[in-house]
């Protein structure tokens, strides 16, 4: 079998990595990216030299690759196509066998797929668009600590989209009044509130008196409101063994949800907490600081998309998703297109909405979006005509801001979200008829109609920086 | 000050305070729109299923079941009849309307259709 003979120096990436009659196997993960490449380099090189640097190769010949099977094991670039309306780039597709990587390892994929590849001089910028997870890899991931119908049946929650408030202003609350502004949003009406991201544990409000005020105010809302409640208590810390004393005393007194910035915080301590949640009954909300670091340039980076695959597989129970309508970036085709792929189960190649392939969960659970930034009651309508019922709808200003303060702000975003889910299940298109449904509500809620006048005006009409690629850009 | 509303709510005021999920913070559904609610949820292909309960005990998970659901039940006067039937029989309690869906293993929505009386 000895056939090949060892010669030193330097070959062309194509010549090994560059297989246009590949056959892709199930199993394999299959990449694409967005090439944007020097001057002068032909495309398939490039693609080539991709899937070599993201896999087995190095820059040059060594003798130990005729130690190993190198053929199984190397990513090869198997198709390159147009960027539509851009001509400085194009998308590769790689196809990577899937013993390259550790099982239930998102860290080690991420290692491969964006490492060293991201730097390489051929390039001028790379993006990772999309990733094909096998079904077989995904069966190795713990995912979500307890899916969509788990958290539904613990919170009691059905056949609407739950609603939350981000605490605000994001610092500097001592923990007495920051428990006062969770307990008077949640006896309002909300299901949900929220430790802004970056509320850790600062010498102003330590996480511990936190947690025990924030317990009272829950428990006090649940009494007085009869319905369950829950506060997402951020366990993000410097050191994971902290995130888990943290996140073992929310468990000790009693909380339903915790929380966690997965990409700051990082991909295994991530991992570790979202599988201490699925032993320890508790649901876990995350957060994504730094996505927009990695994915809003549209030539370089990591796609949403992909960071959201890799939530899932990593596991937690809540992501933001960008709200469309709100102060924050999102093209609405790929929004719905990354929401489809946070909660279904199988999720069709679909270039409008920038899916690059089909991707297959089995029975892994899913993701619940969730919608924060810059949204109020105006934007109901369309949050729950975008979003559905299996969604989170957070609004922080949106509450807090209302002249009658969190109580108020609160029932009248509940009373708007019942009302448009009213209206919806009754067959109206309420994106359309938003204004005479919430009218309607704010008849019989003096919260929400003084909320719909205190915002009336506010929009956030800017384009997006980073849309789908299509002909007409 | 004078034109801001306190907001009404307590733990000593079980009728103004206490709420019962999706729905409970609008006024109470009228005979057309149940009508609707109830067509949703037989377009759905969700099986229509009736509880009740003392309203004092509605955070419970576990309300007592009027019957079996209500497998395959498409006509909607027959669902209204069975509510009308449960509200009689517990004239003081929440009576609710779920749709119960079989494949997500969950409720696909639930709403209280009478609203019993708070103690």
């Amino acid at each position: 079998m000895a056939v090949k003979k060892y010669s030193a120096g330097v070959k062309e990436y194509r010549e090994t990595y560059w297989e246009p009659n590949y056959t892709i196997k199930e199993t394999d993960i299959l990449a694409c990216f967005k090439i944007t490449p020097q001057e002068g380099v032909p495309r398939e090189e490039v693609a080539a030299a991709v899937a070599a640097e993201s896999s087995t190769g190095t820059w040059t010949t060594v003798w130990t690759d005729l130690l190993t099977d190198l053929d199984y094991y190397k990513g090869r670039a198997y198709a390159i196509e147009d960027v539509p309306g851009d001509d400085t780039c194009f998308y590769a597709f790689v196809a990577y066998p899937i013993d390259l990587f550790e099982e239930g390892s998102v860290v080690n994929i991420l290692t491969s797929l964006v490492g060293n590849v991201f730097g390489f001089k051929a390039l001028r910028a790379l993006r990772l668009e999309d990733i094909r997870f096998p079904i077989a890899y995904v069966m190795t991931c713990n995912g979500p600590p307890q899916g969509i119908q788990v958290e539904r049946d613990l919170l009691n929650k059905y056949g609407r989209p739950l609603l939350g408030c981000t605490i605000k202003p994001k610092l500097g609350l001592s923990a007495k009044n920051y428990g006062r502004a969770c307990y008077e949003g949640l006896r309002g009406g909300l299901d949900f509130t929220k430790d802004d991201e970056n509320v850790n544990s600062q010498p102003f409000m330590r996480w511990r008196h936190r947690f025990d005020f924030v317990m009272e105010a829950i428990h006090k809302a649940e009494a007085e409101t009869g319905e369950r409640k829950g506060h997402y208590l951020n366990v993000t810390a410097p050191t994971a063994d902290e995130m888990m004393r943290r996140a073992e005393y929310a468990k000790e007194i009693g909380a339903p949800i915790i929380m966690h910035d997965y990409l700051t915080g990082g991909l295994s301590a991530n991992t570790q907490l979202a599988q201490w949640c699925q032993n320890n009954g508790m649901l876990l909300h995350i957060h994504r600081a730094m996505h927009a670091v990695l994915d809003r340039n549209p030539h370089h980076g990591i796609h949403f998309r992909v960071l959201t695959k890799i939530l899932r597989l990593s596991g937690g129970d809540h992501l933001h998703s960008g709200t469309v309508v709100g102060k924050l970036e999102g093209d609405r085709d790929a929004t719905l297109g990354w929401i489809d792929t946070m909660r279904d189960s199988f999720i069709k190649e679909d270039r409008s909405r920038g899916l690059f392939f089909d991707q297959d969960w089995g029975s892994m659970p899913g993701v619940i979006p969730v919608a924060s930034g810059g949204i109020h009651v105006w934007h109901m309508p369309a949050l729950v005509n975008i979003f559905g019922d299996d969604s989170c709808l957070q609004f922080g200003g949106g509450t807090l801001g209302h002249p009658w303060g969190n109580a108020a702000g609160a029932a009248a975003n509940r009373v708007a979200v019942e009302a448009c889910v009213e209206a919806r299940n009754a067959g109206v298109e309420v994106e359309k008829e938003g204004k005479d449904v919430l009218t309607k509500a704010a008849k019989s809620s003096p919260e929400l109609k003084i909320a719909m006048e205190t915002w009336k005006e506010i929009k956030f009409e800017f384009d997006t920086v980073d849309k789908i690629d299509v002909a007409h850009k | 000050m004078s034109d801001m509303q306190d907001y009404n709510s307590s733990l000593s005021d079980a009728a103004q305070s206490r709420k019962f999920e999706t729905f409970s913070y609008l006024p109470a559904l009228s005979k057309d729109s149940t009508r609707s609610q109830i067509q949703y949820i037989i377009d759905k292909g969700w099986n229509p299923a009736i509880e009740h309960t003392e309203p004092e005990n509605a955070i419970s998970n576990y309300w007592y079941m009027w019957k079996l659901p209500l497998f395959g039940e498409t006509d909607i006067d027959a669902i209204l009849a069975e509510l009308e039937a449960c509200h009689k029989a517990h004239p003081k309690n929440h009576v609710r309307l779920m749709g119960l869906d079989n494949f997500a293993q969950c409720a696909g929505t639930s709403m209280v259709i009478y609203r019993g009386t708070a103690v």
